[in-house]
Formats: C-alpha cells, structure tokens, sequence
C-alpha cells in the first residue's frame, strides 16, 4: 500500500502550502445525525442480516414440528425441545459421522501444518539450487483450483482402495500450497541476525527449527492451524465424492443424507437440528478467537 | 516481496568466481561437494510435499486433458477414444450456452453484489462508532461456516410454506415467490446466500484497504473543502484500486468455483436453472457418469480460470508502477 500512496501525499494541494492556515474540516451536518445514518443504522441493518438467520437456525432446532409447521410465525420455541436432535440421530449416525469429522480435521490439519512449516523452513533456510523454481511450481498449484481435480483424483484413489475410507478422504486433500505460502513469507521475515548465530553455534536444522524459528513464529504456526481447521471441517465436494457408507462420511455429508431423507418440507427441525451440529462448533471457535481467524483468511490480500 | 536471495545462494558466488569462468556444471558440482548434506536436507523436507501436490494437483490438471478426449462412463473398465468429440458435443449442445449463461450471471451479480455491498459496509466499519468491532466479527462469520449447514438454513427460510421469510411476505399481504420451482427464482435465492456468506470477506479486505490509507491524503483532502461524497469518488476509489482489482479476481475465482451452496439448495435444478460450469463437472461425473464429458466441461473451466488468472497478473503487474 505505501508504495501507492507515498506520490500521492507529496503531491501537496495548491492551497495547503505551510504558510496558509489549514481550515477546519468541513461539518455541514451534525455528528450525532452522520453518525447515525452513515454509522449505527446500517451497521444494525447489516448485523440483524448476517446475525437473525443464524439465530433463526438455532431456534428452529428447538421447535416442534407443531411450531414449525405454522402459518403463524413463532420466534422462540416454547420450551426447549431436543426431539429434532433425538430423531436426526436415528436417521443419520451423528456419533460416528462427529467423530469422523473430529478425526479427519486434526489428522488432515495437523499434517497440513507440519508439511507447511518444513516446506517453509527448507525454502527458507535450507541450501539448494533451484528453490526459486520449486517455490513457482507451489505458487501455480496455489492458483490451481481444487475443484477441477476431482475426476482424476477419484479415479486414482478409488482404483487403490481408498473409497469408503479415512486416507481416501484425507491423503488427496493434503498438499499445501496456501500454508507454505503464508509461513514462507513469514520466515522471510526472521532476523537474520538470530538465524545465523545459531548457524556459527552449529546448531543442526532440526534444532534450528523446532527450537528457534518455530517457537519465535508461533502465532503464525498457530493462525495457520486455526485456518486449516476451519477448512478440513467444512471441506465438502471430496468426502461427498469418496465416500458413499453414512459410518464413513464426515458431518457436511451427513447432513445430506438428512435432507434426502425427509419426505418434501416436512421435518425442518430435524434438518435445523442437523445444521446446527455442523455450524455450532466453529461458530463457537470463531466467537473464542475472530481476530486470528480474520487476519489470518485476509492476510496477504492488502500487501499484494 | 523484498529480496527473496538466501545467505547459501550468496556464499556460493564468490567462491565460484574465482575460478576463471566455470561452467555451470562445474559449479554445481563443486557446490554439491561442498553443501550436498544441505541439499540432501532440503530434498527430504521438500519431497512429501512436492510429490503430494505433483500427485493431487498437477497430475489431474493433465489428466483432464486426457480423459476429455474419452467416452468413458464412471467405473467402467473400457473407454472410447473419441478425440475431439466431446468437445463438438459440448459446444453444439444448447444446454451448454444456458451453463455459459447462469455461470457469467452467477459469477457477475455475486462478485458485483459482494464488492458494492463489502465497500460499503467497509465506509461504516471505518466510522469510528462503538459498535463496530463487533459489527466487523457478525459480518465475517458466515465466511467461516460450513456452506452445507448455511445452505440448509436458508434453505428453511426460503421455503414458500413454511419459511419465515414467505411468513413475512404474507403478512404484508403478498405472497412468496416459488423459490424452488422456478429457474430464476432459485438462481436468485442460491446468489443471496452466495453474497450472504461471502460478503464479510470483501468487507474486511476493504477495511483493511481504508485503514491502510494515509492519513495526510485524507487531511488534505479535509483541508480543500472537499465533501464526503467528492472525498469517496476522488481520494478514497482510485487509492483502493489495487484492493479492488485485487478483490474483483480472487471473488470471481472462488465464485466460479462455488459447489456446496448449489448443491445443498437446488441441486442444480430446477431444468438446470442454477447449473454453473463447476457444478456441472460434478454432475456429469458423479451423477451422469460421463467421466469424459465431465472432463471437457473441466478443461474449459479451468482455461476460463487460467485466462483470468492471467489477465490479473499482467494487470498487477501494470498496478505497481501505477503514480
């Protein structure tokens, strides 16, 4: 950004010079009324928006079929009532699909982190000739939209076996581009000062590694994880395709099997019910760690 | 991005000159005698990664190729080359021009919807209100949620029967439009929900964009008399340019490539209404079993993709020496 900036604030407005008295900022309307109408009404707006269908969601999960199944709108349930979770849990088998998806997520996330920080760590730091060239061919897989892969990667996977099955759903998922990306930049960033006594100490790289730079880009590591979660949790298209045996499918796909199941719009609750296993638990992570999350998913996006 | 050379790319350099004029070869030969531990090191760390991606992302990209040269249905051990054939089949298809024509609407009212909608929500956020931290994490949260589970919520509200916001409709005495039966209507539903959950994104881009600016150009503009309105068009816009050329691609990226929302709300239907290009990989594939014809609709993807793609790097590239 300064770069873009830098000309544009040294090409000093004509009536600005240092010598005329710089005028107070114009304030044809009041501040409470531009505060208003350009500040807490649409921010309301906005917050009701994003935040009522959610709220609606969790409610719904709460209400009757009765309740549901109204021409009159109920906003709140009348009592708490756990039928819908009790019956999607007939439908579908959530305790197996939750922990699959439990599973999935902090095996594929957990990879996925050590394979960026030793990717990182050896483009960093690590001698070889062609790291520039090896470090494109990351960046076009980056750009190389995982969607268009999933023909292939089925037919490859599904002719080894792994239909129906934890690697299936894991292993074709698990090379990373984004997070060798963002901790790369990161480590570029190390003092060099720092790397280099450890070197002259002769400090192997493992030390060097797991030692100085991990511990020192800590909140990095921990941002990536955060974001890895979140994705390997919602990652839909490919357990969708690579598994088809409800003991086998992770949350998003099971849900699925929910809406099949239900006969027109009958049983919404139940459906709301299923909703809110998948969205509730990172909502809940959100809510704990939204700054992470945010500067994480947007970091690079400004600097570009 | 600064320098990006490495201390062992330097130390290799003056020890190689002092001999008179080796070759390359040498070179590399003297530096692998020197640092093959290092390498060695380097190749073990790099490899799992490398070969996984070399697998998983650059071999399919290939494959596609391949296979859309095939007739060839899912599971079935033979397959007919048939060369260009699926390529005059998807082109002389009628039904392709309509995929062609709800993935450039898809792609255009959601990018547009999002940017319109992010900047303005990013000038609130900006306002130095109470609110607005908080106002900021509501905003971004769909982001984050899983789009099956976000589908099926709206799928809920938008039922003409039962949904709350049919209730609504009715009871300002209308009535609710039929969301799952008529194309437009479910293409107008799946790309509110598409907006809704990304909208966050685009604001927090925008608000770190704003925030990035410099005060100086702000005050000065403040100084000049200019009012809200001329200091929006005529300082804030052109300096949020790369943002917003930025924005422009990564959104029509990830738009072209949107699956769960489609697939949890309308599969796709009704009469292929909200059937977009990636979609349509999907169900060619998966649910037609034409593997080959579901690989030609992906090659063409990912040449529409690939062209972007391009465009913006040639335009970024412009950007940076931009004033």
């Amino acid at each position: 950004m300064s770069t873009v900036t830098r000309p544009a604030s040294t090409r000093t407005p004509p009536g600005a010079g240092p010598q005329s008295a710089p005028r107070p900022a114009p304030r044809s309307v009041p501040r409470w009324v531009r505060h208003l109408f350009a500040g807490y009404l649409p921010l309301t707006i906005a917050t009701l928006v994003i935040g009522l269908p959610l709220l609606w969601l969790i409610l719904s999960s709460f209400k009757t079929q009765g309740e549901i199944l109204t021409n009159t709108i109920h906003w709140l349930p009348g009592s708490l009532y756990f039928g819908n979770f009790s019956t999607a849990f007939t439908i579908v088998p959530f305790a197996r699909v939750f922990l699959n998806s439990v599973i999935v997520t902090v095996i594929g996330a957990g990879i996925k982190v050590i394979l960026a920080i030793i990717s990182a760590y050896a483009l960093v730091f690590v001698r070889f000739p062609l790291k520039k060239t090896i470090f494109m061919l990351i960046l076009v897989a980056l750009m190389v939209p995982a969607q268009i892969s999933i023909v292939p990667n089925y037919v490859l996977v599904a002719a080894l076996g792994g239909v129906n099955t934890y690697w299936g759903i894991i292993v074709p998922t698990l090379g990373t581009a984004f997070g060798t990306f963002l901790l790369r930049q990161q480590f570029l960033m190390f003092p060099t000062a720092v790397a280099e006594a450890a070197e002259i100490d002769g400090a192997s790289h493992w030390t060097r590694m797991v030692h100085i730079v991990m511990p020192m880009r800590r909140s990095a590591i921990a941002t990536l994880a955060l974001i890895y979660i979140v994705l390997e949790w919602n990652e839909y298209i490919w357990p969708l395709v690579i598994v088809n045996d409800p003991n086998h499918m992770t949350l998003p796909v099971g849900l699925t099997l929910l809406e099949n199941n239900e006969p027109g719009s009958t049983a919404w609750g139940v459906v709301m019910a299923g909703a809110v296993l998948v969205i509730v638990p990172i909502l809940l992570v959100f809510i704990v760690l939204q700054k992470h999350i945010v500067s994480g998913l947007t970091q690079g996006a400004v600097k570009g | 991005m600064p320098n990006m050379s490495t201390p062992g790319a330097v130390a290799i350099r003056p020890k190689a000159t002092r001999r008179s004029a080796p070759s390359s070869w040498e070179r590399l030969r003297h530096a692998w005698r020197r640092y093959h531990t290092e390498y060695l090191i380097f190749l073990a760390l790099m490899a799992p990664n490398l070969i996984l991606i070399a697998v998983f992302v650059y071999r399919p990209l290939f494959l596609n190729i391949y296979y859309s040269t095939l007739n060839w249905s899912l599971g079935s051990s033979t397959a007919i080359r048939v060369g260009l054939g699926n390529y005059i089949e998807w082109f002389t298809d009628p039904q392709s021009w309509t995929v062609l024509e709800v993935t450039a609407i898809f792609t255009v009212v959601t990018v547009g919807g999002s940017m319109v909608l992010g900047l303005a929500l990013a000038l609130v956020l900006n306002e130095k209100i109470h609110f607005a931290a908080f106002a900021r994490a509501t905003v971004f949260a769909p982001y984050v949620l899983s789009g099956v589970g976000v589908g099926l919520t709206w799928l809920f509200i938008f039922d003409p029967a039962y949904g709350v916001l049919g209730q609504i409709i009715r009871s300002f005495g209308g009535t609710s439009p039929q969301w799952y039966l008529s194309s437009p209507w479910a293409l107008a539903m799946v790309m509110i929900v598409y907006v809704w959950k990304n909208l966050g994104y685009t604001a927090v881009i925008y608000l770190a964009g704003l925030q990035a600016m410099s005060q100086e150009v702000l005050e000065a503009a403040d100084v000049d008399g200019a009012s809200s309105t001329r200091k929006l068009f005529s300082v804030k816009l052109p300096l949020l340019s790369p943002t917003t050329m930025f924005l422009v691609v990564t959104l029509m990226l990830s738009s072209l490539q949107s699956f769960d929302i489609i697939q949890i709300m309308t599969q796709g239907g009704p009469f292929g209404g909200t059937t977009t290009l990636m979609y349509e990989v999907y169900h060619d594939a998966f649910v037609n079993g034409r593997v080959g014809y579901s690989s030609t609709a992906a090659v063409i993807l990912f040449v529409i993709l690939f062209v972007m793609t391009f465009f913006y790097m040639r335009f970024v590239e412009r950007k940076v020496t931009y004033q």
